[in-house]
């Protein structure tokens, strides 16, 4: 394997990730449908139809579940490309991967013969298949029109709604604030690495570059951690830990509300 | 290892959210008892730290390049239950944000690689690294074997959930509803890639790590280590030695238990077996009722013959007692990977690239 590999694909997945967060905060503040939503009402809203997804046990349930998706992803202004690239394509292809032999494989009523009887595709393995891959992508789809409609902290905030400690809210909150001075970091190290490099290295090499850079992260993960608590209790910090709720429920956050809850209803009526 | 929404099925989620909730419950109680106002910013920058170094790209052995989770060194660094809690949270980010893992799979995930793989972690790290110094190659080989089981051991619980879904849930006309493999199927295709490549970066990434440490801030592995930077204990390197080849004798002596086991193994049909009606019934009562060729498949038949083993069945021919049979070619066995090591060992260190 090329240097090339090792540190530009390190690289480049740091950088895709923050572009990734920076392309989501932008669209959170697009003036659409989901966006104009109180966070809770989107959480608890769309987490109820990922629930619905994962239970219905009929085919086309999922499906009206995925056009309820689509038709929030276009009152959102969230494109399809946006969901292509993003969702559908890289869920395809992992999901895709498991769902395809299981059509061959799956035991059951043969509905197709290869010649020579080679492989044979089983009805029970098509319904399996179909099965799989649209739940996994209309949950996924679900999931990124929340994170895409809503500033990260509001996510994070509005678990408040669904009683997860006051403690790990803050904790998931700083962690979200950190990770993105860690890659920082991390990827100023291997930039640094990378420009300092003429020629190849070995193998062995790579790996001994990679967890140095992981124990120097270490290191410095324990420094900023110490500084972090120290600045906290310069600032009064205790130990009790309180949150800003600066969220208010309207007309219009309780209306979706009731329109996303029905429809999870609904679905479970009929998917089960 | 992530498991996305979909793959398992409600009930199950519950169980493992149900299942996962306690060590979440104590972990957060024991943190909080041992860093009183430091738990929020430690652990924060710590789950932050696990969820950067998920995104090293580490080259592997083969060519290829593979990612650990971190479950290894944060264990090594945090103790199980500070690991247990940064682990989770770094998972939580990853399923809300980088659609890394389900929502409603967050539990499993959480319980497959922040609790049983931090557990693990700590059992192997501690039991294998003993009280030897903080600085010695015995402590950074530990815990790479220790990320080397974890990661390995999640997966396994990661293959069981997946394997069970097609047991348990079915759709009226008999086709899976989730993910579609039976445990046949789940377990070796889910432990092919973490026996070799997914385990390799964990122990990669934990060993070379604690390797690090161990040169730059040893102090850092003291808190979960069970000793102090000045009262690290010097126990000679024979006495894990010797711990390991006591385990490996009671393992071997152990082995006539074998002789106790009924019937063939799944997929272990002889000829024989083939031919014979008490046994073909016996295949097909195992294979889920299917029918059997009439009879010895060709390939099967053809093939049977190519090599004929010096201990067949593990029963040398000329030792009457199965048992002693049994034991011998265990040793037989055992003997031969120990030389098979050796002789590895001694081509490698030839070329003399030790760092």
């Amino acid at each position: 394997m090329s240097q090339h590999k090792f540190l530009s694909g390190t690289i480049g997945g740091f950088t895709h990730a923050l572009q990734h967060a920076l392309e989501s905060e932008e669209l959170a503040r697009v003036d659409g449908w989901l966006q104009r939503l109180d966070p809770r009402v989107k959480l608890v809203g769309l987490l109820a139809l990922v629930v619905a997804t994962a239970a219905s046990r009929k085919l086309s349930v999922v499906l009206l579940i995925f056009a309820v998706a689509l038709v929030m992803a276009m009152a959102s202004h969230v494109q399809w490309k946006t969901l292509f690239t993003r969702v559908w394509l890289p869920v395809l292809g992992f999901t895709g991967v498991i769902a395809v032999p299981a059509i061959f494989l799956t035991p059951g009523e043969v509905f197709w013969r290869s010649p020579f009887g080679v492989v044979h595709v089983t009805h029970a393995g098509l319904r399996a298949a179909a099965m799989l891959v649209s739940r996994v992508e209309t949950a996924a789809t679900m999931s990124t029109l929340l994170i895409l409609c809503t500033p990260w902290t509001h996510v994070l905030k509005a678990l408040r709604s669904l009683h997860v400690p006051v403690e790990i809210v803050a904790i998931l909150m700083m962690t979200h604030r950190y990770v993105y001075l860690l890659i920082e970091t991390a990827n100023e190290m291997f930039v640094a690495r990378q420009s300092r490099m003429v020629g190849r290295l070995d193998a062995a090499t790579q790996r001994r570059v990679a967890t140095r850079t992981g124990g120097v992260l270490l290191s410095k993960t324990v420094q900023l951690g110490e500084e972090v608590h120290l600045a906290m209790q310069a600032r009064g910090f205790r130990g009790d830990v309180r949150l800003l709720d600066q969220f208010r429920m309207e007309t219009r956050d309780y209306a979706a509300l009731m329109l996303l809850l029905g429809i999870t209803a609904a679905a479970l009526y009929v998917g089960h | 290892m992530h498991i996305p929404d979909g793959y398992l099925s409600p009930a199950t989620c519950v169980v493992l959210y149900g299942g996962a909730a306690p060590f979440w419950y104590v972990s957060l109680r024991k943190i909080r008892r041992q860093l009183h106002t430091r738990v929020i910013p430690l652990i924060s920058v710590f789950s932050a730290f696990s969820f950067v170094i998920m995104m090293f790209n580490l080259p592997l052995p083969g060519g290829t390049t593979g990612h650990a989770v971190g479950m290894g060194v944060t264990t090594v660094v945090l103790g199980p239950w500070g690991s247990i809690l940064a682990i989770s949270v770094a998972l939580t980010i990853q399923a809300f944000f980088f659609g890394d893992g389900g929502i409603t799979a967050l539990g499993a995930n959480c319980f497959n690689m922040a609790i049983v793989g931090s557990l693990v972690t700590y059992l192997v790290y501690r039991w294998i690294a003993g009280r030897s110094p903080l600085t010695s190659r015995r402590r950074m080989f530990s815990a790479a074997i220790a990320g080397y089981v974890a990661i390995n051991t999640a997966a396994l619980f990661a293959a069981v959930e997946f394997g069970v879904q097609p047991l348990l849930f079915k759709d009226a006309m008999g086709a899976p509803l989730y993910a579609p493999y039976p445990l046949s199927v789940a377990i070796p295709a889910m432990m092919i890639g973490h026996l070799t490549f997914a385990g390799a970066a964990e122990a990669i990434i934990t060993g070379g790590i604690v390797a690090y440490l161990q040169r730059s801030d040893a102090s850092l592995l003291a808190p979960f280590s069970g000793l102090t930077v000045e009262g690290a204990a010097t126990e000679s390197r024979t006495s894990i030695l010797g711990r390991l080849w006591a385990g490996l004798a009671a393992l071997m002596l152990l082995t006539p238990l074998g002789v106790l086991a009924v019937g063939t193994a799944w997929g272990e049909w002889s000829v024989k077996d083939f031919a014979d009606a008490a046994a073909r019934e016996k295949i097909i009562a195992a294979s889920q009722h299917r029918t059997l060729p009439a009879g010895v498949p060709e390939g099967l038949h053809r093939l049977s013959s190519a090599w004929t083993a010096p201990f067949p069945d593990y029963a040398p021919q000329f030792i009457r007692s199965e048992p002693v049979g049994y034991m011998l070619s265990a040793m037989f066995g055992v003997g031969i990977i120990l030389a098979v090591l050796w002789l590895g060992r001694k081509f490698l260190l030839r070329g003399g690239n030790t760092p």
